[in-house]
């Protein structure tokens, strides 16, 4: 299922927080080589894991993490204007209808439904608090499997080579992406209001009886 | 109505002292019909202040209780940046449900919306609409508005980082280069699909440069964007 997690409630969820963070380090260090820093539990953390973001995570059956990523507002600090507004065209990106994703993740051990079930997970954030797009920085070489889930960034700029590049770019959730991401996640939308509401202590509506409409 | 909502937030943008954003969210309350808008502010030191409808007797009642230690708008929002509605927050305990009937009672209303707003170097504030009706009027408020009142609180807070900076008057916003090119092209009567082509970059980029310039400008929406950007002069068609 997902699950939406402010960070100052990760740890009602501690097995989902500690792979999800382990899982930060497989993917960034050890597969990207990015230059991020490893803790001595082996986890990936950064500067913006403090500053209370939201993060969006796909719990396996095991209550393990299937992958995530993590949302912070544009109004406040964000990587992309702290560290890559050289990229964006000399743009500063701020605005509450924009946010920041970052550290799109995959476990090694899920399957080919986390991606989908973060592409939904966006698309309800999108959907529920009416914002318009999110920006991100992101490593080129996760661009075929963007495609494949049909998230694929429209990207403002990039710099470095190989292994060094990086880009940002922008996303949306197109109102086509809706039916084919709910499809391969095998749910409707539902269960994903569902889960959604759950996370934010939303009651979801029930069904008027008939004999009310009536 | 919409021009009716774009001059009240330039009334806001006009603001110069605290009583000026009282006056606004006096007429925000009027414009909406809602019970009430409150606007809370608190800097990087824990300095607060506050501009709203609430009546004197319920502003008196929470200082001399101390509610803000226990309100639970407060306490759950804190520690969010997206739009609350209060029936999403923890009413459990005795004491919160206690406080939301005298809340209640002193007309502050049984529904609200109450959007966090996370500024720079830790200053937050909290932006609220709230009023008196049943679920089903609450939910079609809140989805109507809720976009315009969240581009309104942060027109607040610009203020307030302004006020706390000691600017006397409004910076005048700067745009980028291509802010400013993509503007132009839209006072001049392009498209976003025919500008976009113009800057060689993709629809979707462009939209959020828009985005990006419509905040910088203050403005409620993408035509109001571009009217501003005229009249102060950043763009010449």
């Amino acid at each position: 299922m997902l699950r939406y997690v402010y960070g100052n409630n990760l740890d009602r969820y501690p097995t989902l927080r500690d792979t999800m963070f382990l899982d930060r380090a497989e993917q960034f260090s050890r597969r990207l080589g990015w230059e991020v820093s490893v803790n001595s539990q082996g986890e990936e953390r950064d500067q913006y894991d403090v500053l209370n973001p939201l993060y969006v995570i796909w719990e396996l059956e095991d209550g393990s993490h299937g992958g995530s990523m993590r949302f912070l507002p544009t109004t406040g600090r964000t990587m992309i204007n702290e560290h890559f507004s050289h990229l964006t065209d000399g743009v500063l990106i701020q605005s509450p209808l924009i946010w920041e994703c970052t550290r799109f993740c995959i476990s090694p051990r899920a399957d080919r439904r986390a991606a989908a079930a973060l592409v939904l997970g966006g698309g309800e954030l999108m959907d529920n608090f009416h914002l318009s797009h999110f920006c991100g920085v992101f490593d080129p070489r996760m661009e075929r499997i963007y495609r494949l889930y049909h998230v694929d960034p429209d990207v403002i700029g990039s710099a470095g080579e190989g292994k060094d590049r990086i880009g940002v770019g922008l996303w949306e959730m197109k109102p086509e992406a809706w039916a084919p991401t709910l499809r391969r996640l095998g749910i409707d939308r539902r269960t994903s209001i569902g889960w959604f509401n759950r996370s934010f202590n939303r009651t979801t509506p029930t069904e008027m009886p008939l004999a009310a409409i009536a | 109505m919409q021009e009716k909502l774009e001059s009240l937030c330039e009334r806001v943008q006009r603001a110069s002292d605290v009583g000026d954003l009282q006056a606004a969210t006096e007429q925000l309350r009027d414009y909406y019909d809602v019970a009430h808008i409150v606007y809370h502010w608190v800097n990087s030191v824990g300095e607060r202040f506050g501009a709203g409808t609430y009546s004197q007797e319920w502003v008196d009642r929470y200082v001399e209780k101390d509610y803000l230690r226990m309100d639970p708008v407060i306490l759950g929002c804190l520690q969010r940046f997206n739009p609350v509605d209060w029936k999403e927050l923890d009413w459990s305990s005795r004491a919160s449900r206690d406080f939301l009937r005298e809340a209640i009672n002193f007309g502050v209303g049984n529904q609200g919306l109450t959007i966090p707003i996370r500024g720079p170097a830790g200053q937050f504030a909290l932006f609220t609409a709230s009023d008196h009706c049943d679920d089903y009027v609450w939910a079609v408020f809140v989805d109507e508005n809720m976009r315009d009142l969240m581009i309104i609180a942060h027109e607040f807070n610009k203020k307030a980082l302004e006020f706390e900076q000691g600017g006397d008057s409004a910076p005048v916003p700067t745009l980028s280069p291509r802010e400013l090119e993509a503007m132009t092209y839209l006072a001049k009567g392009l498209s976003r699909s025919q500008a976009a082509k113009e800057m060689e970059i993709s629809e979707h980029t462009l939209r959020v440069y828009i985005e990006a310039a419509r905040h910088k400008l203050g403005a409620m929406n993408t035509t109001h964007a571009v009217a501003r950007a005229l009249s102060r002069g950043l763009i010449v068609v």
